[in-house]
């Protein structure tokens, strides 16, 4: 019974960490249908962002987790303005290639400028360690990363359901077209969710590195799994992204768990069988 | 017929080759993996490659040493291969050099024994390499021969049941299999042994499994990088006390970056190696010293492999009085005994392998730092699966 | 209304009969493929597994670019055929041909039993299904290392000379050209299933699945015979690189090179039969030189490259050839 516990909650802390990696890509997909395969090197630079300004110029942790944020939607609005609005009438294997480009370029200008050697983060003593709890374990820093988790998707579903721009976005997302017609600027809805998303994306690798670590390819190892959880998930559903990415972290560790020698199997199948039962996703709209 | 005609061709080739040798280079071709995952396996070895002919010269015997580097992308032994031939045939190359992985080190052996070219591996670990061709000369070290060393060293010192975990691939099988071997020929009792997949982001389920059967000891066996960590990390979180239950492994599990990673919880871990940058030796020192200026960080058991296996090429090529054709190298390069940075190293005449003394380390603070601390060695080990073979 | 009926049923034989003909670029392509044996032999190892690499990706044009299946696990044919023809060549038949044979056939079998699945998904969906059959087979490649060697890759494999004549021999002659001759046959079957009524209908199906459905077209069967077809090809260009190599290993069946091989083909440009022959080409040419040139940092040349393409050359090289040469006809 007991490991049962501990493997639901670190399933879980995992999954949380996976959603914050991908719950702009989800929306972003939904929203435009731009496929952005370069989504993972926006939180590889978050990541970078948070190792240099803890080692480089000695920040405390979390205060390196808004300039991480900050950084990455910087980043996607000056890809956006460059490179993106170009192509959003291609079609998706344009897409699909020039976002690969850029993170082969993304993959190679941080082994040029960190080095291909993995990147040490040494977090302040109070988020080491476990607090025990009736006989369980559970590690301080899953902890926190499920609450920070939480806090953004609470304040996203709260932005999304109660503000104005949330409506627009919703509208955007169900209905690009007749949004349009109402008169809502789309593109600058776009803009504006897509630097969001890319934001959580970098907080997201900012948070990465103490559970799976970051080196300079960082952007290509994830972007396997960010795919799974927004395709499992449902394209432009939060709420889809935050189940799968929940379901997903917990049979990922359930698997490596109870049957270790086929621990990295049931990811993919577990996936597979999703997507089979729905294609368009959990929450999916089409 | 066609045959005859490439034969020809062939022979035409290497003569002309032979004579632009004459011409006073050598050029040494390197195979390592730039990019993709093993990267910083192939840095390492890169750098020590420089500061070897920084600190002695391009010039032996009266050659030029020349170097052309090619990138593999990781495990490609298809374009190590390609590599291989194209070194050989268009850019004649009189050595390779490098091999960081296993398949693609088996992949340029066949076109060394073809090409009877000589090759020195300065990485990769898997026994049966130096089978593949007799002109091939390995200077770093096998996975059996630290393992099963250890493996015996763990009886030795007390402990009777040990819960091993390694990552499911190549070497950590083959780890697996050593440290097996050693510690149940000397009379241990493997109480659990579990595979987790190569690619694994989390071990907190392996490490809870581990602690439910209570063994006294438990052997992890992972590739360098960001697992370490990791599994430092697990090991904090599922409230392992490193005093109750002993940690081993290998190099990797302790290496520089997880130790700064995993901070004061990976005090107590005890790996087995070849190399560590705080062996206290006066060659060592100078090593490191001019490493670090070099690098700004500093070396590991990939450099010392490729540092090595430049002073080995050197040597031979000193030896031969700068021939390179693959069977003088080989043979000069046969008992060539010499001190190295990790302490004394020969390579064995029988099978062109590595001798070389195995250590045994903890982690321990030294002056506020984390270092691995060698305190009990093995001297003069040899593979033991090539000598298990031969018998 | 006779007189009309009469021309208007001639009409698609006409069109077909048009497009199957060899226009002259295609001649002096084919005809520039033997160059490397006069001029650049020094890359003829580097030409053959850029053949093979050109099979692979026709391949997979097959069902991309003509029947809209979008896949990223397509390397699991191309390994099954690479090991199949390891493996019975470890067992001592080594004979090419008949690894050949059985690479095709080995890929052939699973890529038919896959498009009953495959068959019925559309966009994200089938992308990410195909993406986790790849990874669960090469996970069961991985697992099963008593068949396939595991990660050190099989042992022990020695192709034997060509009709008993052609030794596979160093410098890659016979390699070049057996895997030639492969692709070039590989590449006729393709051309014949293109410029046929299954290959339009295909393309059909890609445009409008559902409005083929719709007209009484047998789109599932369409979509798995084109699988099927497109398995066997790829399987035969794996074996074709275990025995020109004489090595197998996991990554013949890996994300790695399912991924690549979509990219140079949209490099290339999808739907255009030579697109993926174009792609690979391009796409080896500049990773060698690239990689040459600076080992460690030529991802960051290669990504400018894929970026430069895109932005000035929609749809891919011969996408965007075709903007600037609009009388030039691609073959497809």
């Amino acid at each position: 019974m007991w490991p049962v516990i501990g493997v639901l909650f670190d399933g879980f802390a995992y999954g949380m960490l996976l959603f914050l990696l991908s719950v702009g890509l989800t929306v972003t997909l939904g929203m435009m249908n731009f496929v952005n395969l370069a989504h993972c090197s926006f939180a590889m630079l978050g990541g970078y962002v948070t190792v240099t300004l803890m080692n480089r110029f000695g920040w405390p942790f979390f205060a390196t987790l808004p300039a991480s944020f900050l950084a990455a939607a910087a980043a996607s609005v000056l890809f956006e303005r460059v490179l993106y609005r170009h192509l959003y009438q291609r079609s998706d294997l344009d897409q699909c290639l020039l976002t690969i480009g850029i993170v082969f370029v993304s993959v190679a200008a941080a082994a040029y400028l960190f080095g291909t050697v993995q990147q040490p983060v040494h977090l302040p003593d109070y988020l080491h360690g476990a607090l025990a709890v009736g006989g369980q374990s559970f590690a301080v820093y899953r902890m926190v990363l499920i609450g920070i988790a939480l806090l953004l998707t609470g304040a996203l579903v709260a932005g999304l359901e109660l503000t104005r721009f949330g409506a627009m976005v919703r509208a955007a997302v169900d209905n690009q077209r007749v949004a349009r017609g109402l008169g809502i600027n789309v593109g600058r809805v776009f803009a504006l969710t897509f630097a969001l998303g890319s934001g959580l994306a970098g907080l997201g690798g900012s948070l990465a590195i103490d559970i799976v670590g970051l080196d300079h390819a960082f952007a290509f190892n994830y972007l396997i799994y960010v795919l799974i959880v927004v395709s499992v998930g449902g394209l432009g559903s939060i709420g889809g992204s935050f189940a799968a990415a929940t379901l997903l972290g917990i049979s990922d560790m359930a698997g490596k768990y109870y049957f270790p020698q086929f621990g990295a199997f049931l990811i993919y199948l577990v996936m597979i069988v999703l997507l089979m039962w729905r294609p368009a996703g959990i929450f999916g709209k089409r | 017929m066609h045959r005859l005609m490439i034969g020809a061709a062939a022979i035409a080739a290497l003569l002309l080759g032979a004579r632009a040798e004459a011409a006073g280079t050598v050029k040494i071709g390197v195979i390592l993996s730039y990019t993709g995952q093993f990267a910083d396996a192939a840095t390492q070895m890169d750098n020590a490659i420089k500061l070897y002919v920084k600190q002695h010269g391009d010039t032996v015997a009266g050659k030029k040493i020349e170097f052309i580097r090619k990138d593999t992308g990781g495990i490609a032994p298809d374009i190590a291969k390609r590599f291989a031939q194209e070194l050989i045939v268009r850019d004649h190359a009189d050595i390779l050099a490098g091999f960081a992985l296993t398949p693609n080190a088996l992949a340029a052996g066949d076109v060394s024994a073809e090409a009877k070219k000589f090759m020195v591996v300065m990485n990769a670990a898997t026994s049966i390499i130096t089978t593949k061709s007799p002109y091939m000369a390995r200077t770093s070290t096998t996975t059996p021969m630290l393992n099963e060393t250890l493996g015996i060293w763990a009886y030795k010192s007390g402990l009777r049941k040990i819960y091993t975990m390694v990552s499911d691939y190549g070497p950590g099988q083959d780890a697996e299999q050593a440290f097996h071997t050693g510690f149940k020929n000397a009379g241990g009792e493997i109480i659990g042994a579990v595979r987790f997949p190569v690619a694994n982001p989390d071990f907190s389920a392996f490490i809870q499994r581990a602690k439910d059967m209570n063994p006294e000891a438990i052997y992890i066996w992972i590739p360098g990088g960001a697992q370490p960590a990791a599994v430092g990390k697990a090991l904090a979180e599922r409230g392992i006390d490193l005093k109750k239950t002993k940690i081993l492994g290998q190099d990797a599990l302790a290496d520089e970056s997880a130790l700064k990673s995993m901070g004061d919880l990976s005090i107590g871990i005890i790996t087995v190696s070849n190399y560590d940058y705080t062996h206290d030796s006066a060659m060592n020192r100078e090593f490191v010293k001019a490493y670090n200026a070099e690098f700004h960080r500093n070396p590991d058991f990939f450099s010392a492999g490729a540092y090595d296996g430049m002073h080995l090429i050197y040597a031979a090529l000193q030896k031969t009085g700068g021939k390179t054709d693959g069977q003088a190298l080989i043979d000069a390069s046969k008992g060539m005994k010499w001190e190295s940075p990790r302490g004394p190293m020969m390579i064995d005449p029988e099978t062109r392998d590595v001798i070389e003394n195995v250590y045994i380390r903890r982690v321990e603070k030294v002056g506020g730092k984390l270092q691995n601390v060698e305190f009990d060695k093995v001297e003069n080990v040899k593979d033991p699966v090539k000598a298990r073979m031969k018998k | 209304m006779a007189a009309d009926t009469a021309p208007a049923l001639a009409e698609p034989h006409a069109r077909f009969a048009a497009a199957s003909r060899w226009g002259a670029v295609e001649v002096v392509f084919w005809l520039a493929t033997l160059l490397p044996f006069f001029v650049a032999q020094d890359y003829l190892v580097l030409a053959s597994q850029i053949a093979i690499t050109a099979l692979f990706a026709v391949s997979l044009d097959l069902i991309l670019g003509y029947a809209g299946v979008v896949s990223l696990g397509h390397a699991a044919f191309f390994g099954l055929g690479a090991y199949a023809a390891g493996i019975v060549s470890k067992a001592g038949w080594g004979e090419p041909l008949l690894g050949l044979l059985l690479g095709g056939a080995v890929a052939g079998i699973v890529g038919y039993g896959a498009s009953f699945i495959i068959a019925r998904f559309r966009h994200l969906a089938l992308i990410m299904i195909t993406l986790g059959m790849g990874e669960l087979l090469a996970q069961a490649a991985n697992s099963a290392s008593w068949l396939t060697g595991g990660n050190d890759g099989l042992q022990g494999v020695k192709t034997m000379p060509l009709f008993g004549v052609l030794d596979f021999d160093l410098y890659g002659y016979t390699a070049y050209g057996y895997a030639l001759a492969v692709l070039f046959l590989g590449f006729l079957v393709a051309r014949r299933i293109t410029n046929a009524p299954f290959g339009l209908a295909l393309r059909g199906i890609r445009e409008n699945f559902v409005r083929m459905a719709a007209i009484g077209a047998p789109t599932l069967p369409h979509i798995r015979k084109a699988y099927t077809i497109a398995a066997i090809i790829a399987g035969v260009a794996g074996a074709v690189l275990t025995e020109t190599t004489e090595t197998v290993s996991l990554e013949t069946l890996g994300f790695q090179r399912s991924a690549d091989v979509l990219v140079m083909l949209i490099l290339g440009g999808v739907g255009r039969l030579y697109g993926g022959i174009v792609g690979a080409i391009i796409y080896m040419i500049a990773r060698d030189q690239f990689s040459d040139v600076n080992p460690q940092y030529w991802y960051f040349w290669i990504g400018l490259l894929l970026i430069a393409v895109v932005m000035f050359l929609p749809n891919g090289i011969l996408g965007g050839l075709e903007r600037i040469l609009p009388s030039r006809r691609s073959g497809g």
